[in-house]
């Protein structure tokens, strides 16, 4: 659960309704994979990955990004409770694709930098802050499951 | 961990633009360091911590020289901040977790005023850059 104001959660979903979420999933995806080189070994399957350029615009990797953050934002319309929204994905995490929880705390970084990279301004420190916590939510909601 | 050629000249390149703005970026990376984790204002119980403080503007400008000094001698940062590693080992010893917050915060700032700069091998480039900052500034630690 995270403890946001009433004020926080206005900012999160304010924000939130002006972002294209095709183009932002793919650019924190891929810009995960860019700044973390690591993170390519959950992706082999995506194909090329060998340089940044290849990353940016690997269609699977996009495609993928957007998946991602479509589903972040069906978690912001439940902040009361991202354990119980975020259960089933975190059973998949762990069973199936064995991904480090450290991951999800890499990719809520990112996420961050680009939503302060297109809202510049926009992105105060008060905003960020909420994002901050959404994002630590998100995460640990995701590696809830683990066992 | 060290910088390949490419990142150097990013960095170095980078910071023509930046250093125009040093002061305000210090004092914005360090309001969002307090803001996003409040934790990190129990290192600064001797300060006025409100936005706009004459404290907190002189101290992000004396954050920002650092990290100046750190890329005027990007080859060679370990002997740039070498004094200031020791006195982060000796005498403020603030808990390493903390370097990459401000790290975060640093680049969230810059990204906010770059955003056509910020691309993602810029992004890598200044994320490493700051990592091995913190290394150098954590060396002594133990």
């Amino acid at each position: 659960m995270v403890n946001l104001t009433a004020a926080e959660k206005t900012q999160v979903t304010n924000l939130w309704g002006k972002v294209n979420v095709k183009e932002l999933g793919g650019e924190a995806l891929s810009r995960l994979l860019v700044v973390y080189p690591w993170t390519r070994r959950f992706f082999e399957h995506f194909g090329d990955l060998s340089t940044a350029e290849a990353v940016l615009h690997n269609a699977k990797v996009l495609a993928h990004g957007e998946k991602v953050l479509t589903s972040f934002g069906e978690g912001l319309k439940h902040l009361d409770n991202l354990k119980g929204t975020f259960a089933d994905l975190s059973e998949l995490h762990c069973d199936k694709l064995h991904v480090d929880p450290e991951n999800f705390r890499l990719l809520g970084n990112v996420l961050v930098i680009v939503l302060a990279r297109h809202f510049g301004k926009e992105f105060t420190p008060d905003v960020q802050a909420a994002y901050e916590k959404v994002v630590a939510g998100v995460a640990n909601a995701l590696a809830h499951k683990y066992h | 961990m060290s910088l390949t050629k490419v990142e150097r000249t990013i960095i170095t390149s980078m910071w023509g633009k930046v250093s125009t703005q040093a002061d305000s970026i210090g004092t914005e990376a360090l309001e969002r360091l307090f803001t996003s984790y409040p934790q990190t204002k129990t290192y600064f119980p001797h300060f006025d911590l409100h936005p706009g403080s004459a404290q907190l503007r002189a101290h992000g400008s004396k954050v920002v020289a650092a990290v100046g000094d750190a890329v005027k001698s990007i080859d060679n940062i370990s002997g740039a901040l070498s004094k200031l590693s020791e006195l982060h080992a000796y005498i403020l010893r603030v808990d390493p977790v903390n370097f990459k917050l401000l790290s975060h915060c640093l680049l969230v700032t810059l990204d906010t005023r770059f955003p056509a700069d910020f691309t993602a091998e810029a992004h890598a480039a200044w994320d490493k850059f700051l990592s091995v900052v913190s290394s150098v500034l954590t060396e002594k630690y133990r």
